[in-house]
């Protein structure tokens, strides 16, 4: 075990779950600026900021659900992807003992937690191989409250009236954020997977959690429908926690894939106004960490 | 601002109204979906005591042990829809004044608050760091190793721990309204 590489993903680990990227930061201070003074979405969203600051400085979880531990990371062709995996391991195992992380790992069939945060795929890693010589590792946490309120749709779908299009993608998606009420910890971020298989189609989804807030889609059309989305689920009104206010989401994230001339599926993931992703890059030895 | 003491009486409990806020200290429970299963099928009878009259804490902290002590890290709460099922049981068969949880519970859970005399406090979801301070002692833990450090009983002692009452004891829910006025806009929207 390379101890050095251990340390440096351990603080990986350590700055996801402590300090909150400063888009997403920036956001909720937005949101609440929006809210009148006093009112209870307001008052809200200064628990959070508070909450924010306090884990910043004690670096103590900002949520106790730590979440789940997804790594995306992009490697030359020629990186030991099964060693790698092993450090992952270990510097879950080692984050969880120093308390920056709560065991989160169950066994389905015995029940039994793993109390590391270690086991069958957990952590969840993704190796991708890329031409650059450099080691880039994303994290994100996510947490169960907000992976519950994810939805899968298969297009058509008669109870809402939508058909096999952008138009019926729109309705599904205000469909889901509707059901998520404020069980997610809004206000969330929506990211969608249209297309592909049930499996990738999640993957998919999931992936656009990696961009920032207020990043603009490459494909015009569906930048568009991210701003027409974001501003019609803004006007559901379930506001931050449900309670009622102007924010009920951050962002919406649409991504494309081709499907089978049989298959529409649209998966919707939803995450927690905890959005918490870190990322770092290895080159030459050198460690450099980014948001 | 409402400070209440736990114990909770019954007319404390009816005074409480949908919006207020309130800060609770006392000993507090912590139980999620395994607890709630257990409380339901099995009445585990070392409970009794510590929830009558008392409060329900939704919440699988992070915790830290220095020696022979607990103590709470991260302790925001957990959706509480999943105790759904099982929530206006455990209300009855052990008295219980509150549930401390976010996102909100159903009819069963509303029915048996009116029924019997309790209500639900939302804590700011997410918000793990603010409330696990406090969070002032561990007192005792039950089930730790069947159940796992989340899914555990921790029996807490909290100071000025700041909820809001979103379904009060006689049948108004914070959460009902929002989804109502959300589905009103939703189908709106769906008709464009």
């Amino acid at each position: 075990m390379d101890e050095t590489l251990t340390n440096h993903l351990v603080e990986l680990i350590k700055r996801a779950s402590t300090d909150l990227p400063p888009d997403v930061v920036q956001a909720l201070r937005e949101a609440k600026d929006k809210e009148p003074a006093g009112s209870m979405p307001a008052n809200t969203f200064e628990t959070v900021l508070k909450n924010i600051e306090m884990a910043k400085g004690a670096a103590t979880p900002i949520c106790q659900d730590t979440g789940m531990l997804v790594f995306y990371v992009y490697h030359p062709l020629n990186t030991d992807t099964i060693a790698f995996r092993r450090q992952v391991e270990d510097a879950a195992k080692t984050a969880t003992q120093n308390i920056l992380l709560r065991p989160n790992a169950v066994d389905p069939v015995t029940g039994k937690n793993s109390g590391s945060n270690v086991g069958i795929n957990a952590p969840y890693v993704t190796f991708k191989p890329w031409e650059k010589d450099e080691i880039l590792v994303k994290l994100m946490l996510k947490g169960g409250g907000s992976e519950n309120v994810g939805k899968q749709y298969t297009l058509p779908d008669s109870r809402l009236g939508a058909g096999r299009d952008l138009k019926g993608v729109r309705k599904v998606i205000l469909d889901a954020v509707f059901s998520a009420q404020g069980k997610g910890c809004g206000p969330g971020t929506v990211s969608v997977g249209i297309g592909g298989d049930r499996g990738t189609a999640y993957l998919l989804s999931k992936e656009q959690l990696f961009r920032k807030i207020g990043s603009t889609n490459p494909d015009s059309e569906l930048a568009a429908l991210e701003d027409q989305l974001h501003e019609e689920l803004n006007s559901l009104g379930i506001g931050p926690m449900g309670f009622g206010g102007k924010t009920t989401v951050l962002d919406v994230y649409l991504a494309k894939q081709h499907r089978h001339p049989a298959t529409f599926y649209v998966s919707v993931s939803y995450i927690c106004w905890a959005y918490r992703r870190k990322a770092m890059t290895l080159k030459n030895g050198e460690v450099t960490y980014h948001d | 601002m409402i400070k209440l003491k736990i114990p909770i009486s019954e007319e404390q409990i009816r005074n409480l109204k949908c919006g207020d806020t309130v800060l609770l200290s006392g000993t507090i429970v912590t139980a999620r979906d395994a607890g709630h299963k257990l409380m339901v099928e099995e009445h585990p009878e070392f409970l009794n005591d510590l929830l009558a009259e008392g409060v329900i804490y939704h919440c699988g902290p992070v915790v830290k042990k220095e020696g022979d002590k607990w103590s709470f890290v991260s302790a925001g709460p957990t959706t509480s829809a999943r105790e759904e099922p099982y929530q206006g049981k455990v209300i009855e068969s052990y008295r219980v004044r509150g549930v401390i949880g976010k996102g909100g519970m159903g009819k069963s859970t509303l029915e048996a608050c009116r029924q019997h005399g309790a209500v639900y406090f939302h804590a700011v979801g997410g918000a793990g760091t603010l409330i696990g301070q406090s969070v002032k002692e561990v007192i005792d833990v039950f089930k730790l190793e069947e159940f796992g450090t989340p899914e555990a009983f921790w029996v807490i002692n909290v100071e000025d721990f700041p909820v809001i009452v979103t379904m009060d004891s006689h049948g108004e829910s914070l959460h009902e309204k929002v989804e109502a006025a959300s589905r009103a806009r939703l189908e709106e929207l769906l008709q464009k």
